[in-house]
């Protein structure tokens, strides 16, 4: 029998009658971890992994009814045995086991297969039945190891420093930001910080995470400093008149979508650092193969491509259709609208060289 | 190789000019000359024939990757462009070759055309071990024939003048015809290009043509014409004519034909290379090649330099049908028999061995008359002169454009010197152009763009109503594909209309369920029998959403068939030679 299912509220337990990460409100919801599309405002009860409790309570309201276990804790509910392991995702992110006699399942949540060094690493847990994502679900998905990244920031940071000019770097406020700090060389200069950014710092450092020493932007005391620092800040904020005091900025954006010119361009920034919270391509065969699950669900990302590839490598392998992603989706891709370079523009300007060559030939492109 | 793909992705991730020319400039001071050639040919446009067919490639990196060919095209559409498409699939490696360009180009590359597949993989594969991804990527660009990148010629020309330290246009006069070279790029040849400025006017090689003079649109009404301008008494008015500019340089009992991309095609006009007999050496003529329907009595004489007759003007065929000659692999006899071309000359940049540039506009169009009319050949013609008392009267022949398969008229000052590209400092040249056609149509298929519109619906297909009486109800033909004229916010909201609305998938195309109106411009029209709609248009771009007008409202193919020109409607040219493919 399936122990989990979609149901119009979310993904479903039947017998143990509760959802995981349901994105309409529910009696009891299982959370895999604080990202806006997984954790959801207004559920009567709460369950979830112990060091994301403070991540939860500041996004979802310090009186939410919260269960917490530790990973590998067990309890039993309705005949269910319920526990979590660490999902190498994000501070508190969990993969939820369920087993329900000798039956096995795992729904992993968000995952990534590297330890990241800021929350507990992806721990493989043997199961019948794996849930898994799929939001980098493309071959050409392959992530580099994060200290290289670490470097080439660093890189970027220390040149721009020499020259005087702020790095202002666009990362995810909740994870990416901790990560990406945990890798910053604060001897090359002040590390400032986004308002968004900084109270989800405070949970980690309160979690026990070493991160470097981080300040507002406006408690910068020696501005003379500002073109020495490296600013994390929200997508968000790109293009806003927030910017503004930084005035001839280099800024960058840090997201596993930058793997893709075309999207690093769109982007509008001057450099794209290819770094994801999510598990690459190599990351998702492998974390799927080493459960040694025989079916295999796939939600949010590149659903239809995985479930293919799955089925050809000889698992039984479907869809579930979620209402995950979205947020996330949003905030990694979103184009920026306050851009005051147009995509016409850059094209333009891209072909602008060619037009006077296939300007006589240009005519086929009528053809259909 | 690796100097050569940093630069590359200078050029690639910014947008500012002065970005690009300060990594120019910084790669022409450090790169070694051979590389350097090489470096100016890919960046001002030069194309070696494809080394590898892209076919090929792909197979490579299917057997590479162990990739399905349905997950290579899923990941293809989700980058956009090819080369970077099999740059991520194959296995990533340290950089561990330091040979340049030159070396890469010549030693590595090169060798690899013709090769059969098994051998091109066993010999490729050790290549790109050598390379860090961002240097795999420029080589399969290079040796697929699809490197292109965000910088003009006149952006490498100025890099090149300040490494030199020499003025642009003579970069520019050097350069010209640099990407034609039948013979490789070498070192001598960079040398050269940036050599100091030496004395006497050795510096022309035989057949090198001169930078092109181009105009600009004149885009105000025409009572203010008088006000910005002056009167039509200081300016020399011509047609536009609709062909393929082009200069004819006669020197050293040679002849050749370069086109304004400046490429060489004398040998795709053999009717030209006849006037070798009849112009004197050191003579370089700017004008628009044409086809051109010769009277039948072969009493084809020189136009009549004053005013030309409307019947004169009739000769001059479209362009569709000089676009079909010029896709031709082989010339045959028919076609040069039902295609021929002359040359409507319009200025004299060089005479006697003398460059005449620097002289007015009228001196130099004085003595091309008389050469013109001494060299009596059908091949060499006159653009002839307009006259009109007033801009008003001028703008009343104008309206004749459509009709006469020209593109509007050309303004020039008489007193003009001819100058380099698009300039206006020592001369000026008006194209006062007719509108565009436009209609409404409906959107039917919706593809991503590339590169920067990758994950975008933004290359549309247009289709408007057929209600011939042979069908039943009226349907939707498609006509056109258009990319262009739609704002970042408007491309996001149909991209976002698109997705709802997606009926079936073809390969990279996306059938959408008909709900969107644009306004479509274009610039010619013809009969064609290759489209479903037997109509070929002619740089097709949206001018704008029609979001008010419902699809039922959107033209009809008969509004489309009545904008072909009145000789394209009756021409038993077009059919024959559509017969002949
Ligand atoms: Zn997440
Ligand atoms: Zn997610």
């Amino acid at each position: 029998m399936d122990l989990v299912v979609v149901r119009p509220e979310g993904l479903y337990c039947p017998v143990g009658d509760f959802y995981i990460d349901p994105w309409r409100q529910v009696e009891r919801a299982i959370i895999t971890h604080g990202h806006g599309d997984h954790a959801r405002k207004g559920h009567t009860h709460y369950l979830a992994a112990a060091v994301g409790e403070g991540i939860l309570r500041k996004r979802l309201g310090a009186d939410i009814n919260l269960l917490s276990l530790e990973y590998g804790e067990k309890i039993n509910h309705q005949g269910v045995t319920l526990s979590l392991y660490p999902a190498g995702h994000v501070l508190g992110s969990a993969q939820v086991r369920l087993e329900y006699k000798g039956e096995i399942w795992v729904a992993s949540g968000d995952y990534k297969v590297e330890d990241d060094g800021t929350c507990a690493p992806f721990e493989s847990v043997p199961c019948h039945t794996f849930i898994t994502e799929s939001t980098f679900g493309l071959p050409i998905y392959k992530w580099q190891p994060q200290n290289e990244i670490f470097v080439d920031i660093n890189q970027w940071w220390q040149i721009n420093a020499n020259n005087n000019r702020t790095s202002v770097l666009f990362c995810y406020a909740f994870g990416k930001a901790q990560r990406l700090l945990s890798g910053l060389n604060p001897n090359i200069g002040p590390i400032l910080v986004h308002g968004a950014v900084e109270p989800l710092n405070r949970v980690y450092r309160e979690a026990g995470v070493n991160l470097p020493h981080t300040q507002y932007v406006s408690d910068l005391q020696d501005t003379s400093q500002i073109g020495k620092s490296i600013v994390l800040a929200p997508p968000t904020a790109q293009g806003t008149s927030w910017m503004k005091r930084f005035g001839d900025y280099s800024d960058a954006f840090a997201s596993g979508w930058m793997q893709v010119r075309g999207t690093r361009r769109r982007r509008g920034v001057d450099r794209g650092f290819i770094m994801s919270d999510h598990a690459d391509w190599p990351g998702l065969q492998t974390a799927i193969m080493a459960t040694g699950a025989e079916r295999v669900f796939v939600t949010h990302g590149q659903v239809h491509t995985m479930v293919r590839w799955l089925n050809e490598q000889g698992l039984d392998a479907q869809g579930f259709t979620t209402e995950y992603g979205d947020e996330a989706a949003e905030a990694e891709t979103h184009l920026p609208s306050a851009d005051n370079i147009s995509i016409e523009s850059l094209v333009n300007e891209n072909q602008s060289a060619e037009i006077e060559i296939s300007e006589h030939v240009n005519i086929n492109k009528a053809t259909i | 190789m690796k100097a050569f793909a940093n630069l590359y992705a200078k050029l690639d991730a910014t947008t500012s000019s002065n970005a690009k020319l300060g990594a120019l400039h910084e790669y022409f001071l450090a790169a070694a000359p051979a590389d350097a050639a090489w470096a100016v040919y890919f960046l001002s446009g030069g194309r070696p024939r494809q080394i590898v067919p892209t076919k090929l490639l792909r197979e490579f990196t299917l057997s590479v990757s162990g990739v399905p060919p349905w997950l290579f095209e899923e990941c293809y559409q989700a980058v956009g462009d090819l080369a970077e498409t099999m740059t991520l699939l194959l296995p990533k490696s340290l950089h561990t070759s330091n040979e340049g360009l030159a070396e890469w180009i010549e030693h590595h590359l090169l060798p690899l055309r013709g090769l059969p597949s098994e051998l091109l993989t066993r010999q490729l594969l050790p290549l790109l071990n050598q390379l860090d991804q961002q240097s795999q990527l420029v080589c399969i660009k290079l040796i697929t024939g699809s490197f292109r990148v965000g910088v003009s010629r006149l952006l490498v020309t100025r890099a090149l003048a300040s490494v030199a330290d020499i003025d642009a246009k003579r970069i520019a006069q050097r350069l010209v015809g640099y990407t034609d070279l039948s013979a490789r790029p070498t070192a001598a040849h960079y040398l050269t290009l940036i050599a100091p400025v030496s004395e006497a006017g050795d510096e022309r090689m035989a057949g090198q043509p001169y930078p092109f003079f181009l105009a600009h649109a004149l885009q105000i009404p025409t009572n203010e014409f008088q006000l910005s301008i002056g009167q039509p008494d200081n300016w020399q008015v011509e047609w536009k004519w609709d062909g393929i500019r082009s200069q004819l340089v006669k020197r050293d009992g040679e002849i050749w034909v370069w086109s304004r991309g400046e490429e060489l095609v004398t040998d795709r006009f053999p009717e030209l290379k006849v006037l070798v007999d009849y112009l004197p050496d050191g003579s370089v003529i700017d004008g628009e090649i044409v086809v051109w329907k010769h009277k039948k009595n072969n009493v084809d004489i020189a136009l009549n330099i004053a005013n030309i007759e409307l019947s004169n003007v009739n000769q001059v065929q479209t362009f569709a049908l000089l676009q079909q000659r010029i896709g031709r692999k082989t010339l045959t006899a028919k076609i040069l028999e039902n295609i021929p071309v002359v040359m409507l000359a319009y200025d004299l940049l060089e005479w006697q061995g003398e460059d005449w540039r620097s002289k007015s506009q009228s001196t130099r169009r004085e003595q091309l008359q008389k050469i013109v009319a001494q060299c009596n050949q059908p091949q060499l013609k006159i653009s002839a002169l307009l006259t009109g008392e007033s801009w008003q009267d001028l703008d009343r022949q104008r309206a004749a454009s459509r009709n006469l398969g020209v593109e509007g008229m050309m303004l020039k000052l008489k007193d003009a010197q001819y100058g380099v590209g698009r300039t206006k400092d020592v001369g000026v040249w008006w194209k006062w152009k007719i509108d565009p056609y436009t209609v409404d149509a409906v959107l039917i298929y919706a593809q991503t763009g590339h590169g920067r519109r990758a994950s975008l619906y933004t290359d549309y297909t247009f289709a408007v109503w057929d209600a011939s009486e042979n069908e039943a109800e009226p349907k939707l033909v498609p006509f056109a594909k258009a990319y262009s004229g739609l704002t970042d916010a408007e491309m996001r909201e149909v991209d976002a209309i698109i997705r709802k609305t997606i009926v079936e998938k073809f390969g990279p195309v996306r059938s959408v369920t008909p709900t969107m109106v644009f306004e479509l411009g274009f610039e010619g029209i013809a009969l064609s029998s290759r489209h479903k709609s037997g109509i070929a248009v002619r740089f097709p771009r949206m001018l704008r959403w029609r979001k008010d007008k419902p699809i039922a409202e959107a033209d009809t193919l008969k509004t489309l068939q009545a904008l072909l020109p009145q000789a394209s409607r009756t021409n038993d040219i077009v059919v024959n030679i559509d017969g002949i493919s």
